[in-house]
């Protein structure tokens, strides 16, 4: 522990700095540390006490269970572990199609709105945005009309002879309906006989239920405004020059979109993507106002399971443990995508035909 | 660039150090007993006023309460302040890890195994002076680990509703209200037309319950100590009604576009239905030209059988006046009090004494009343909600489900909940 002389305090005109920063910084600090740090650590601890909801979890009656939370969860094989596990397939389903469709159609509403020649943008602008700035309470309430058994949207599926579902009560996978279309109703022996998180692997395939699809459409009608307006602000920042050129080397609007304008894209698909998962996995609500995780169970999602857990089970370690299970999840899932939308350096092949053709290679 | 993380490292810990001193002093004493909630001496302290938090159905019944609880303050000399709450157990649940609860609040049977097991609750119910004026199941429904926790404050049955006009319509007189499981699907083979089914219920426990308790069966055994989910008897309940629903005669509200049994009914999507007494206030506002009548349950295999529901009147064992929180819970469960309720908003009383100015009073209600002679209670321990909502939702698919499979998925559900 000899500690050199370099920890000598630097005088002069700076000297002072450091300090007033620290004071500058401080009441946001004290502010994020009370209501986020502090409140985050408490929940951690939960997630691994016996606490169940009567005085401080800090007390000294409340004791350390280790992973007892956690694998009642993951390998407890009792109903907590299968709620768990179908509020993740519910909610698995749920982001591999709102995330995808969500960036596809606001990206699409963006180049479209942001062409010079397009009439009233500001009123498209508008009118896709809209919304995302409405209150997800009162889009659920709408909702729930529209997609009532006797609807709006059922009467307009009458009209071209279709029998539209009865939304919102309906527990049916959609992948499940879709292959018993083709007359396979019950799944091979080698899906159905084994199972994981509780639930078999049958039913992992199930899709999204009818009811659950709802609230997919739900999402991307709301979200995609937000990210088009993300897409919109990164379009504007493009330069032409770039597409000028490419324009002058013979690509079409076509080439142009995938190969130019996409790729300079890159950091804004990664935060429409990353917001996304985000927002997709901690879908709360709408199941809390809308449907309370049925028809089924086929809505439960984690965010909505660690709430029941917790204010009406009296669970607090096991719905604390939900909500860091599902954190881990989301930053796996950014973590992931991070990697998948890295700059890497292009391949040789794709470089072939802009090298000099120098030696025999031609 | 290591003295600056030294820095940070310091500054952090004490950020924690703090507030976990700051949370501490929070938590009031630090020394929270347990074993305050088992009898003993009520805490008297009269310096501060009584906080009575309910979840309330409407301005009626809030206005009810908070003159019921001005009554009392009026002649206790006590202080007493009602708060209507906006999510109920949410902010139990707050005021109890805050050990700041309020000190009388409304309590539902599902909550009770939670709050009673971690200690937030007073056990009164033997300190009550009125304690045998109630109804013996509903003492029962409120009873955790052998003790009775607290008083109920009224409670509903099921029983069956009945369309008069479209009864007429079918043909069918006084004589042929059903009393048998036979005479049921008779009617509601009669009743059921293109456009309307015969029967709508809610497709959950808390109203296919009622079959399997005709058959004789429940979930659990009258103690809460054995599930006994998947007897022959629960199994004769669920599959009388899967026959219902498989005939066409019975249909789930949801699945002719309603959002609860009695919303089919006042739209006339169904002739019957199978609710409780809350019926009557959404009938009266939302449908009132809907003529009905309300008649027992027919009788299964094992006789008469229906499901109570029931809330009661919760003090917490934080409380620093317990003696003046039970004085208040025992005027508040008067006769006079609960008939007054009852004019006001609509429940019925949870004691004997005042069951035949009830009945006098409301003379077409008769029968949910006849119930709580040979009503079931839903399951008391710790979990069981889940374990219904686990149900629940295997009884959406009952009509193509294996009645058998489901309950003995819910009797290993329940089993596991207990020791």
């Amino acid at each position: 522990m000899s500690t050199p002389v370099r920890t000598q305090r630097r005088s002069g005109i700076r000297g002072g700095e450091s300090a007033s920063g620290w004071l500058f910084t401080a009441p946001m600090i004290i502010l994020l540390g009370m209501f986020l740090v502090i409140p985050v650590l408490m929940a951690l601890w939960v997630s691994f006490s016996d606490w169940n909801g009567r005085g401080s979890p800090f007390s000294g009656s409340v004791a350390f269970v280790g992973l007892d939370n956690y694998t009642a969860l993951v390998g407890g094989g009792g109903l907590a572990e299968q709620d768990f596990g179908t509020a993740l397939r519910n909610n698995a389903w749920y982001v591999l199609l709102v995330v995808p469709i969500q960036t596809m159609l606001s990206l699409f509403l963006a180049v479209l709105v942001n062409r010079q020649i397009l009439r009233g943008r500001g009123f498209f602008r508008t009118a896709f945005y809209f919304p995302s700035v409405t209150s997800s309470v009162a889009i659920t309430v709408l909702w729930l009309f529209l997609f009532s058994a006797s609807g709006a949207v059922n009467k307009l599926l009458s009209f071209i002879g279709v029998n539209g579902p009865n939304w919102f009560n309906d527990p049916s996978g959609v992948l499940h309906n879709i292959l018993a279309a083709f007359g396979i109703s019950t799944g091979p022996a080698a899906l159905t006989g084994s199972s994981f998180l509780g639930i078999s692997w049958w039913e992992w395939l199930a899709g999204p239920s009818v009811a659950m699809s709802a609230f997919i459409l739900m999402a991307v009608f709301t979200t995609s405004g937000t990210f088009m307006l993300l897409f919109i602000a990164a379009l504007q920042n493009l330069s032409g020059d770039v597409v000028e050129a490419a324009i002058m080397d013979g690509a079409n609007g076509w080439q142009r979109f995938w190969r130019v304008t996409l790729p300079q894209l890159r950091p804004t698909l990664f935060t429409v993507l990353t917001l996304g998962l985000i927002g997709a996995w901690q879908v709360f609500d709408q199941i809390y106002t809308g449907t309370q995780g049925g028809p089924g169970k086929t809505t439960l999602t984690p965010a909505y399971l660690s709430y029941q857990a917790a204010f009406t089970n009296q669970a607090w370690g096991q719905g604390a443990a939900i909500a860091f299970i599902l954190f881990v999840i989301i930053v796996f899932f950014t973590v992931f995508q991070r990697w998948l939308l890295a700059e890497r350096a292009v391949s040789a092949r794709r470089m072939r035909p802009y090298l000099p053709t120098s030696g025999g290679h031609t | 660039m290591q003295r600056r993380n030294s820095r940070w490292l310091i500054g952090a810990g004490l950020t924690v150090v703090g507030a976990l001193s700051l949370s501490a002093c929070g938590s009031g004493s630090g020394f929270s007993s347990d074993s305050a909630n088992t009898g003993g001496e009520l805490t008297s302290d009269s310096t501060q006023g009584l906080s009575v938090l309910i979840g309330s159905s409407g301005d009626a019944e809030t206005a009810a309460v908070n003159a019921a609880v001005a009554a009392w303050s009026e002649t206790s000399g006590a202080e007493a302040e009602v708060s209507v709450a906006s999510d109920l157990n949410q902010q139990l649940a707050q005021g109890f890890a805050a050990q700041r609860p309020a000190d009388v609040f409304y309590l539902s049977t599902d909550a009770l195994a939670g709050y009673a097991s971690n200690g937030s609750l007073l056990a009164y119910g033997d300190e009550l002076a009125n304690k045998d004026d109630f109804y013996p199941s509903l003492i029962n429904a409120f009873t955790y680990d052998g003790e009775f926790y607290c008083a109920p404050k009224d409670f509903s049955t099921l029983q069956l509703l009945i369309n008069t006009d479209l009864w007429a319509e079918a043909g069918l007189t006084d004589a042929d209200i059903p009393t048998t499981w036979e005479e049921l699907a008779s009617v509601s083979t009669a009743l059921t037309t293109d456009t309307r089914v015969g029967l709508a219920v809610g497709g959950e426990y808390a109203r296919l319950g009622a079959f399997m308790a005709q058959a004789g069966g429940s979930l659990m055994n009258e103690e809460n100590t054995e599930a006994t989910a998947n007897s022959p008897e629960n199994l004769a309940g669920l599959e009388y009604a899967q026959t219902l629903l498989n005939d066409g005669v019975m249909s789930y509200a949801a699945e002719i576009g309603a959002g609860w049994g009695g919303e089919a009914f006042g739209k006339e999507l169904s002739a019957m239905t199978i609710e409780g007494n809350w019926i009557t206030g959404a009938m009266t506002n939302d449908f009132p030209d809907v003529n009905y009548t309300v008649a027992e349950l027919p009788a299964g295999p094992e006789g008469k059988g229906t499901l109570q529901f029931t809330n009661c009147w919760g003090i917490a064992a934080d409380s620093p006046n317990q003696a003046a929180a039970l004085d208040l819970v025992e005027q508040l469960t008067s006769t006079d009090a609960q008939l007054t309720f009852s004019a006001e908003f609509g429940p019925m009383p949870s004691i004997i004494s005042a069951a035949d100015d009830w009945r006098s009073a409301n003379p077409a209600l008769v029968a949910f009343l006849d119930g709580a002679e040979y009503a079931r209670d839903v399951p008391v321990i710790q979990g069981a909600a889940d374990v219904v909502s686990d149900l629940n939702a295997q009884l959406e698919s009952l009509k193509t489900g294996d009645a058998q499979q489901i309950l003995d998925s819910t009797q290993q559900n329940l089993d596991a909940l207990l020791p």
